[in-house]
């Protein structure tokens, strides 16, 4: 009888984290949105730029493209992280957090240097309407990327404090989620944003 | 309950990961010698890139593996409606307004 309430119990716990992860799915939709309007407005105003330095002009070949397979590798190495989780091993999860982590911090700080090369030289988000938008939806792709680092570094300490539970798995899941949703998002900004804009 | 919960094989990934490098690639390539006119190189990336989200979707985020009533689907595709109604939407009336000029 104990048994079979506890089992009953449990069975009702994973219900309501897999509807946590749904939950997660509708964020995530949400996100979709909120990028969507932010590269329609790209969009519409990449070519004005009011006399001002043109994409042509401001992206370095390089750079983005190291930013692209760095986030690449990273989308790649979470994976890696969550395989590690489903086999129970939370040493190799943690370590392939931590690589995750390091590539993510490549990616913000070659996003931060370019942003501040660009600043220098005159290409601010006040000089036209086309960097108003470049900067608002890449910046807007930078953010996020840096607060899922702030977020993967407290799941990290939170792994090492309670160990793997259904709780700490249903966060792996959706972080897991967050970080391949944040590539993607990145691929038509390499696409829309750089390669369209040194074409 | 842990069949359920396998998400995805080593194989799943490491293939993922060399699709999505080769998606990187071609467009890249592409771009970067301006092999093809305008519009066709921009038909092709925007192309490369919509193959690369379902990469993502399918190979990284297991969107086939959740339970029975797709929700998550419905919610994603609904969303998507959205964008290209918004995009395509503002893309094809600014190019009116640009005529009127």
């Amino acid at each position: 009888m104990q048994h079979a309430e506890a089992s009953h119990e449990q069975i009702g716990h994973l219900d309501h984290e897999a509807l946590k992860v749904f939950g997660f799915w509708i964020f995530l939709v949400t996100d979709c949105l909120l990028f969507g309007t932010l590269f329609g407005v790209f969009v519409v105003l990449r070519s004005h730029t009011d006399g001002g330095p043109t994409g042509k002009e401001l992206f370095e070949i390089p750079g983005f493209v190291a930013e692209t397979f760095i986030l690449l590798t990273s989308s790649f190495t979470s994976g890696i992280a969550t395989l590690a989780m489903n086999q129970g091993n939370i040493k190799r999860v943690i370590g392939w957090l931590i690589v995750t982590a390091l590539l993510g911090l490549a990616f913000v700080g070659l996003e931060v240097s370019e942003f501040t090369k660009m600043a220098m030289e005159g290409a601010t988000i006040s000089r036209s309407a086309f960097l108003s938008s470049f900067f608002t939806l890449v910046g807007t792709h930078g953010l996020h990327v840096s607060i899922g680092l702030v977020w993967m570094t407290a799941l990290m300490i939170q792994l090492r404090r309670h160990g793997m539970n259904a709780v700490t798995r249903r966060k792996m899941t959706i972080i897991g989620l967050y970080w391949h949703f944040l590539d993607a998002v990145w691929i038509f900004l390499f696409t829309v944003v750089y390669l369209m804009g040194v074409m | 309950m842990t069949q359920k919960e396998t998400y995805g094989t080593m194989r799943e990934y490491v293939t993922g990961f060399i699709l999505s490098i080769v998606l990187t690639v071609i467009p890249l390539v592409l771009v970067l010698n301006h092999l093809l006119g305008t519009s066709a190189l921009i038909i092709v990336i925007v192309a490369m890139a919509v193959l690369q989200f379902l990469v993502q979707l399918f190979f990284f985020m297991h969107i086939r593996e959740t339970e029975k009533p797709r929700y998550n689907v419905m919610a994603l595709v609904f969303g998507l409606v959205f964008i290209v109604a918004i995009v395509g939407g503002s893309v094809w009336i600014m190019t009116f307004n640009a005529q009127v000029h």
